[in-house]
């Protein structure tokens, strides 16, 4: 059984924060979700996923995020709650349905869960999507606990059905990948049929009309945010400092004011309901202070929600002192931490904080930087990738044009990377590398002559690369695509897409087959084996060369992790100690210095390569790149 | 109670793809069995690819501590790979730290290619030492080889974490864990990685 389908109401259970939120939308009744995965969100609709058989629910891994909105949404509109889950570059994609579904509105509850990346984690950038919640007029909650996860979850989809629109849910990073303590509430078993109410059309027509509704029911939302729970008060009656804060800032603003004990001159004021601003309360604890820091992640956006709203009231309000990302007391760049909220404080407050002694302190730091290499991040052992961008180095270096890899987003980004070996030049959004490639391709009518090859995964190719393809083959575009199908959708935990014959929720499913698909929109398409890095490198080179138009080579290798977790290594690998002939050799340590697989492992003082047996998953290919055959792989 | 302060910091560190991140949660639920309020935070993004990882675990009779602990105030460290033990050491650690070792390292790709060397281990434990109250090693990895799967060194690992008094774990309370978490298939092979890290462990 599921931990987050447990019916045992009063229990406390340690969850995820992301296995709050499902919880909280199992406990409100949902029928229907959609998302696409992208960390820190995966694990919401991937827990649903689990449990969507037990509890009728329908969970899927729609291609990209704005599909994923339009199913949620078309559960609502028929009369049934929907979540829709997505991270923050995922909102991107999923805006222009969005930006008009403000406008017609929803039925039945509908909650869009936004996880955001601050620190880009495990992103490309660190956009703070709570822009949205203005940009459209959306009510916007933001959970900063874990049991906050699941009580704003679940009133979502209560405020949601009482406006009539959508609400978001804004989480991050620390509360989404945390765990902590949640009490367990009822789980309702709702049955209900749906039907869409042919009398209510649900379009953004007319404008002007609905425009207006809609600010109504974001004033309403205000109004119901001025009682909300969610917002609270925690510190002496006149504080001497006032901290507003939400979302993780809470508990780094409580660990703060513990740390320096500080609980009798600074009060935090956390706000759960971010927008709209809940006025009269910030007015209410505005006049009691003359100065406000404010802790939040990402951007200013409650700070700047408090300084205009007290521009609108300051004649009663007198002078106030403002610090926080704009005022350049905390950094407006970056993820924060207790860390960060304790040293603002000290300094603000002019208190003293010694967690140790200083020459302890000092003494740890500098043994550390003596002795700890880096770790950077790499492709993992056995991982078709890192044999790809070996056949790809070395088919461009062959090429002699000065060629490049337009990146694209999944583990395969770790290309720009040492792993990688550097061969990736751009990276930006899910398709943007063929977007690019193809562009690139248009250039040759300019005596553009540098060879590009775009990369994309195989679930990136159904959320964004087949327009991209289209729009190459339709232009007459010159472009090279490797599809590096690893069977699933790796980076982001595994999850299934159309090309794998599973659904999200383990149902067999049909094959979209990319072959077939590529071949439609007007590619010439072969087949490669990443693993076989010679025949590989030939490919890649005779369709940068010989070829106009557009290519798509499928590089086909499972993901090694995917294949660790039900097959056996395929083959025992071993150093044949006589035969490597360590530096004297004159390969340059083609195995250890150059192809870096963490499988492998280098003795210094036997100056031979060796096998880290607890690392290496048997793929064999530092077998083929030994050219004194030293490296043996023998079938297991 | 059994933490002589609130909250009781543990970090479990290692290299992405060595189980920390099961191990912090078996050890979270055994105390949330235990009526404490729990916090477990994860570095994130380096999980499953070669990059150094943390978890920090806040134990609290009272509050929800933050998923990041402060600087300098680990009480308590499960290093799964040692220099990663030194690493977090030199950001997490104090005079009090007690600090618990597997001693077999994975070499990171600048070392695989020759950039640097890996330090020598028995310097890297001694260097621990230096800046713990109490160091507790053992070569879990190989514990775990001999057992066919380097997958049980975590397990091997909080086994031996269970002979710290002050965590009162016992067999029962991490099979209770371990359940609806880790495979049933394997849950002989698990018990027994927890018991042989328990036997294996030695003070230095």
């Amino acid at each position: 059984m599921s931990i987050i389908s447990q019916d045992a109401p009063g229990k406390t259970v340690l969850l995820m924060g992301n296995e709050a939120i499902a919880r909280g939308a199992l406990e409100a009744g949902i029928k229907v979700c959609a998302a696409y995965p992208g960390n820190p969100s995966s694990e919401i609709t991937g827990s649903l996923s689990g449990v969507a058989d037990e509890f009728g629910l329908h969970v899927e891994w729609s291609v990209n995020e704005k599909v994923a909105l339009e199913v949620a949404t078309a559960a609502s509109f028929a009369g049934l709650r929907g979540l829709c889950t997505m991270k923050q570059n995922g909102l991107n994609v999923a805006s222009d349905f969005l930006l008009n579904l403000n406008l017609s509105g929803c039925e039945a509850g509908l909650v869009l869960v936004v996880a955001d990346d601050p620190g880009a984690l495990s992103s490309t950038n660190e956009e703070d999507s709570r822009a949205f919640a203005k940009l459209g007029d959306f009510p916007l909650l933001e959970p900063a606990t874990f049991q906050e996860a699941k009580e704003m979850t679940k009133w979502a989809f209560d405020l949601s059905e009482d406006l009539g629109l959508p609400v978001l849910v804004r989480t991050v990073t620390r509360v989404s990948h945390a765990r902590g303590n949640v009490l367990l509430d009822e789980l309702p078993r709702l049955t209900k049929k749906p039907l869409f109410d042919t009398s209510k059309p649900r379009v953004a027509l007319p404008v002007l009309l609905n425009h207006e509704l809609l600010r109504d029911k974001l004033r309403r939302a205000g109004e119901v945010f001025e009682t909300s729970p969610f917002n609270f008060f925690r510190g002496p009656e006149k504080p001497e400092l006032l901290i507003i804060t939400c979302g993780s800032g809470w508990m780094y603003s409580l660990e703060a004011v513990i740390n320096l004990d500080l609980s009798e001159r600074v009060g935090i004021l956390k706000i759960g309901t971010t927008w709209p601003l809940p006025e009269q309360m910030v007015l209410n604890h505005l006049k009691k202070v003359k100065h406000v820091l404010f802790v939040e992640e990402v951007n200013p956006f409650l700070e700047n929600s408090v300084k205009e709203f007290f521009a609108q009231n300051c004649g009663d309000l007198g002078v106030k002192r403002f610090s926080g990302k704009a005022s350049g007391t905390l950094p407006d760049i970056g993820e924060l931490s207790p860390d960060i909220v304790i040293s603002r404080l000290q300094d603000i407050l002019k208190v003293s904080y010694e967690p140790l002694p200083a020459e302890y302190a000092l003494r740890a730091k500098e043994i550390s930087a003596q002795l700890v290499p880096e770790r950077p991040l790499g492709f993992c052992a056995g991982c078709p990738h890192r044999a790809t961008y070996w056949a790809i180095k070395n088919a461009l270096a062959l090429d002699g044009r000065n060629g490049f890899v337009a990146g694209d987003i999944g583990c395969y980004s770790l290309g720009m990377g040492p792993s990688g070996f550097s061969q990736m030049k751009t990276l930006h959004a899910m398709g943007s590398g063929a977007g690019l490639a193809g562009g690139f391709g248009q250039l040759n009518a300019f005596g553009f002559d540098q060879p590009v090859i775009a990369v994309c995964g195989d679930s990136t190719f159904y959320h964004a690369v087949m327009p991209a393809l289209t729009n190459a083959s339709y232009n007459k575009s010159n472009l090279l695509l490797l599809l590096l199908d690893n069977s699933a959708t790796a980076m982001t935990g595994f999850q299934p897409h159309p090309g794998t014959g599973k659904t999200a929720t383990g149902h067999e499913a049909p094959i979209l087959d990319l072959e077939v698909i590529c071949k439609a929109l007007g590619a010439q398409v072969e087949m490669g084996d990443p693993f076989e890095v010679e025949g590989t490198t030939e490919t890649i080179l005779r369709l940068l060369q010989d070829v106009e138009g557009v290519k798509v080579l499928i590089l086909r290798r499972e993901c090694a992790l995917v294949r660790g977790r039900t097959q056996k290594k395929l083959f025992n690998m071993e150093v044949e100690q006589d035969l490597c002939l360590g530096e004297k050799c004159g390969c340059n340590r083609l195995c250890t210095r150059v192809f870096k697989c963490p499988g492998l492992i280098w003795d210094t003082i036997a100056d031979r390569a060796g096998i880290d047996e607890a690392i290496c998953t048997g793929c064999g290919v530092c077998a083929d790149i030994c050219p004194s055959l030293a490296i043996r792989k023998e079938v297991v | 109670m059994a933490f002589q302060k609130d909250p009781f910091n543990v970090i479990i560190g290692g290299v992405g793809g060595q189980g920390n991140v099961i191990a912090s949660q078996v050890l979270g639920r055994i105390l949330l069995q235990k009526g404490y309020v729990i916090t477990i935070g994860e570095t994130y993004g380096a999980s499953q690819r070669g990059g150094a990882v943390m978890s920090h675990l806040r134990i609290s009779a009272k509050d929800q501590f933050s998923p990041l602990i402060p600087e300098g105030q680990c009480d308590l460290l499960m290093a799964l790979e040692p220099v990663e033990g030194l690493r977090i050491l030199g950001q997490y650690g104090n005079p009090a730290v007690i600090s618990l070792v597997n001693t077999r390292p994975i070499h990171p790709i600048e070392i695989i290619s020759g950039q640097t060397p890996y330090p020598d281990v028995q310097e890297v434990l001694r260097k621990i030492g230096e800046l713990s109250k109490e160091v507790w090693a053992l070569n879990a990895t190989e514990i775990a080889l001999e057992m066919g799967d380097p997958i049980f060194s975590n397990m091997v690992m909080l086994g031996a974490f269970s002979t710290f008094e002050m965590l009162e774990i016992d067999l029962h309370g991490f099979e209770q864990a371990i359940g609806g978490l880790l495979s049933s298939e394997r849950l002989s092979e698990n018990l027994e990685a927890f018991e042989r890290g328990r036997m294996a462990v030695e003070k230095r």
